[in-house]
């Protein structure tokens, strides 16, 4: 199939960005999104020009590391998939396509499609963990955990952190992020000792770092590429409250 | 040089623990005064610097990456092997300790691998500990399951996303610390070389992948847990940025790379549909639970497999390993599949791939359990290749998915280079000539949490640090070869891009020294090997600056690496004459198709010393002595 796409194209942090056009023929439909910007860059790179800067790596959907808006929607139109596992037959002969970083004043724009997203990193160093030294734990069968316990502690995990909860939000929200890994946390016992500061001081940094709050839109479960559901706010508001009254 | 490999006196199931009575430790007060750098930021990395910095040693870790989550470690599915003999079903740390030898094919040290089927049990308390939420029955305890080469079950896992979850984990204990202060993380930084100073490992040079900063960082230890090598075959499941360059540049600065030849091919990937493939996508070897593989009996049987009867079917695994399988170990499962496309049997497109198949599973199990083992491994197959696996079987190929060569290192972890230690894939340590299932995440955090901490500090407690700096000659000169080198990169301004020359060279590799090596086609690979490298560095096109994000440049400094590694690599091969776990030589293999080993002359570990671009590296050898495990022919009959 043949194709037009229109990427942003920006070239530094305090650049100016703009769309640009490019056409790419004779796409396979077996070819995953990222390898057909993978022939676009090689085709830029014989002409002298240069590449579109795009983050990528495991391509298997689980790093996190890739991310762009694709007509509109993060990670593109196929729903649970990140945009590396995107395929082609998933589009058809003659598509135009609209390619854009994630936008968000909190991950500002590295370089054309590459975002920093740091600010991640910075709430789960508030207290995204249980403080246990290595060496200090007991046999791991010595507290059984309900088995729903357990699975709804794995659906909160499986966050990558790829950041299109913020990039769907029209608040640029980074709430079902943050919820994820308080929830993960707060389903467990292991997560008990430490449940009210972790809620409250990483909420405070997401603030902190000028994300914008929930308005209840649920744009950040359907964009989320491992369908975490809205749920896990609600239970981060209440954990948030529980810990301020408590002071 | 004389490897000495400083493996404790005393019986096997005594050494680790006389090694840590007889280790000198550091004062509380004096850890805060020794830094430590650590490279690489996946399961060994980030729970080596956790730990340490719990210690109170003084931490930099540095990642390539924008966050430390992001290391591949987190792209292992199926599971992490312990001796918690939860099952009742006869396993202790002696048989985990068997199968990792006899599975590894005889080729690994005895010493280390005791070690890691003595910590694996710490390493699931640990994990438990930190909210790891591994799967669960019922009744609240922790679940396992089976892998290749083993006949008990001792895999926990989460989900098909246990590397996930364990990274996430070591992750977070490495947030905690950075939010402590304790740790320094260096984000968006490629170390590019190591700085040595009085022989021993003081320092690395960082390029900042944003801004093109080249500098040095000095300390009194090095630890590389960089990975492993796959990509020098260009597709494989190692994720896009994998490379050989820290522990390539630490060849070069003298450290001995061990067993370079060893590499994995892992049976059950997708198979390659184009061209324009960029990297091959693993399916976990935990579907060989439930999943039977299959071929025709008969050549160019071109009907759909639902329209082939059982009579006209070879369960070839289950025909050949009565006893194993479809739970066979990797290698020989790859080599079978390999043999039965070779004759013509093979499925799909271009013949390449077997049947992996879920109709009995789901009709005994129900596709409910089936969706709740594998859901998301069906889903992901379903997404690449556009057909459902809950209707059609699956269709799998090999494909490079781990090295289990590396730098060469003693018990300590620490390589012949003082103070420059190694963790994880980037060793050679533990695996020998074949790694079994779910033993990569058991090493890593093994290395990580349990070993290096205790062995660190023993380098440590001899003294004779002096203070070194970046303003040292050593640490100037670095940075003006890994400037120099930037510069080159971009000076040639030829016509082929550095992809272009990673697909030819892993071209090369695939061929010449795959899954199958012959003599000749190891000696024509050191041929066209040099030839490709002097075209890379004669018509290489790389657009743009060093002083910018530019993604061209990054990959260039990684194939240049692989294009000198390809031929350390093909060297190892060509002089191990013999077949053994992941190295198979056509010339030796017994009557039925199998590996045979050469013990009288081969038992040793191949330990290459560098000698120049192009000049044929010298060979030293850590000859293997066996005293707790019978040499044998590997059976899985």
């Amino acid at each position: 199939m043949n194709l037009r796409l229109h990427i942003w194209r920006q070239a530094g942090p305090s650049a100016e960005g703009s769309l640009k056009a490019y056409d790419v023929n004779n796409v396979s439909e077996h070819m995953s999104f990222l390898e057909m910007l993978d022939v676009l860059n090689e085709d830029l790179i014989g002409k002298g020009e240069s590449p579109v800067a795009f983050d990528h790596d495991c391509r298997e959907g689980i790093c996190g590391s890739c991310g762009m808006v694709v007509n509109g929607v993060p990670h593109g139109p196929e729903r649970k998939t990140t945009v590396c596992q995107l395929h082609m037959r998933k589009f058809k002969d003659g598509d135009e396509i609209y390619i854009e970083p994630w936008r968000a004043s909190a991950f500002p724009v590295t370089r054309d499609l590459v975002v920093d997203r740091a600010a991640f990193d910075r709430i789960i160093q508030k207290g995204g963990f249980v403080s246990v030294n290595t060496g200090n734990a007991q046999d791991g069968n010595a507290i059984p955990i309900a088995k729903t316990d357990a699975d709804r502690a794995m659906d909160a995990a499986a966050c990558i952190g790829c950041g299109a909860c913020v990039a769907a939000c029209p608040n640029a929200s980074a709430m079902l992020f943050v919820a994820a890994k308080i929830g993960h946390l707060a389903a467990l016992p292991q997560g008990q000792a430490e449940r009210d500061s972790r809620a409250r001081d990483m909420v405070l940094q997401m603030d902190a770092e000028g994300f914008g709050s929930c308005t209840n839109h649920y744009e950040c479960e359907a964009a989320c590429p491992k369908g975490i559901s809205v749920e896990f706010i609600a239970r981060m508001n209440r954990d948030f409250v529980n810990a301020s009254l408590k002071g | 040089m004389k490897l000495n490999a400083n493996i404790p006196d005393g019986p096997i199931q005594q050494k680790w623990d006389k090694h840590i009575a007889d280790s000198k430790l550091v004062n509380p007060a004096n850890k805060r005064k020794f830094t430590v750098l650590v490279v690489g930021t996946g399961l060994a990395g980030a729970s080596a610097a956790a730990t340490l910095a719990e210690l109170g040693y003084n931490v930099h870790a540095y990642t390539y990456h924008d966050s430390a989550r992001r290391a591949h470690s987190i792209a292992a599915q199926g599971g992490i092997n312990a001796a918690k003999n939860y099952q009742n079903d006869g396993d202790s740390v002696w048989r985990l300790f068997y199968d990792t030898v006899k599975g590894g094919d005889f080729r690994a040290r005895e010493a280390n691998v005791y070690r890691l089927a003595q910590v694996s049990t710490s390493i699931i308390d640990q994990c438990v500990a930190q909210g790891v939420p591994f799967a669960r029955e019922y009744g609240g305890y922790l679940s396992n399951r089976s892998f290749g080469g083993a006949q008990v079950s001792r895999t926990f896992y989460a989900r098909g996303q246990t590397g996930q979850q364990l990274l996430i984990g070591a992750y977070q204990a490495l947030s905690r610390q950075v939010g402590l202060g304790t740790v320094t993380l260096h984000t968006k930084k490629e170390m590019m070389d190591l700085v040595v100073v009085n022989g021993k490992a003081r320092g690395i040079v960082t390029r900042d992948l944003k801004s093109g900063e080249i500098e040095s960082h000095m300390a009194d230890a090095v630890i590389l847990a960089t990975g492993g090598y796959g990509n020098v075959f260009y597709l494989s499941t190692n994720a896009k940025a994998c490379n050989v360059t820290a522990t390539y540049r630490a060849y070069k600065k003298g450290a001995l790379f061990g067993n370079p030849c060893y590499t994995q091919i892992h049976p059950t990937c997708i198979p390659v549909s184009g061209d324009y493939q960029s990297k091959l996508t693993l399916m976990s070897e935990s579907l060989r639970n439930d999943g039977r593989i299959w071929v025709p009996k008969q050549k160019g049987d071109t009907r759909t497999p639902d329209q082939i009867p059982e009579s006209d079917r070879d369960y070839y695994l289950e025909r050949k390993y009565p006893s194993y399988g479809n739970l066979s170990p990797r290698d020989i499962a790859s080599r079978a599949a390999k043999q039965v496309c070779d004759e013509g049997r093979g499925v799909g497109p271009g013949g390449l791939g077997v049947y992996l198949d879920f109709a009995d599973a789901i009709k005994r199990l129900g596709q409910a359990k089936i969706e709740e083992r594998y859901g998301n491994l069906f889903e992901m197959y379903e997404r690449i290749t556009g057909e459902n696996p809950y209707e059609v079987p699956m269709r799998i190929y090999p494909a490079v998915h781990y090295t289990m060569g590396g730098l060469w290192v003693d018990y300590n972890l620490m390589s012949n280079l003082p103070g420059l230690f190694v963790l994880g894939e980037a060793n050679f340590s533990d695996h020998g000539a074949n790694r079994l299932g779910a033993s990569a995440l058991m090493q890593g955090l093994a290395d990580g949490y349990f070993v290096i901490p205790y062995t660190i500090g023993g380098y440590f407690a001899q003294g004779g640090f002096d203070k070194v700096s970046s303003d040292s000659a050593e640490a100037k000169q670095a940075v003006a070869e890994a400037t120099e080198r930037v510069n080159k990169l971009l000076s040639i301004k030829g016509k082929r891009t550095p992809a272009s020359f990673h697909r030819e060279l892993g071209k090369i590799m695939w061929d010449l020294c795959g899954m199958a090596r012959t003599e000749a086609g190891l000696k024509e690979a050191l041929v066209r090997i040099p030839k490709l490298r002097e075209e890379f560095w004669r018509d290489l096109l790389v657009p743009g600056s060093g002083e910018e994000l530019n993604q061209t440049l990054e990959h260039a400094n990684r194939v240049a690496d692989f294009m000198e590694f390809a031929e350390l690599m093909v060297t190892d091969a060509l002089h191990r004459n013999e077949s053994c776990g992941g190295h198979f030589r056509e010339e030796y293999q017994t009557e039925d198709g199998e590996a045979l080993r050469n013990d009288e002359e081969f038992a040793y570990v191949a330990a290459w010393e560098y000698n120049g671009v192009g000049v044929a590296p010298t060979l030293h050898k850590e000859e293997l002595t066996f005293d707790n495990v019978h040499l044998a022919t590997r059976s899985y009959k």
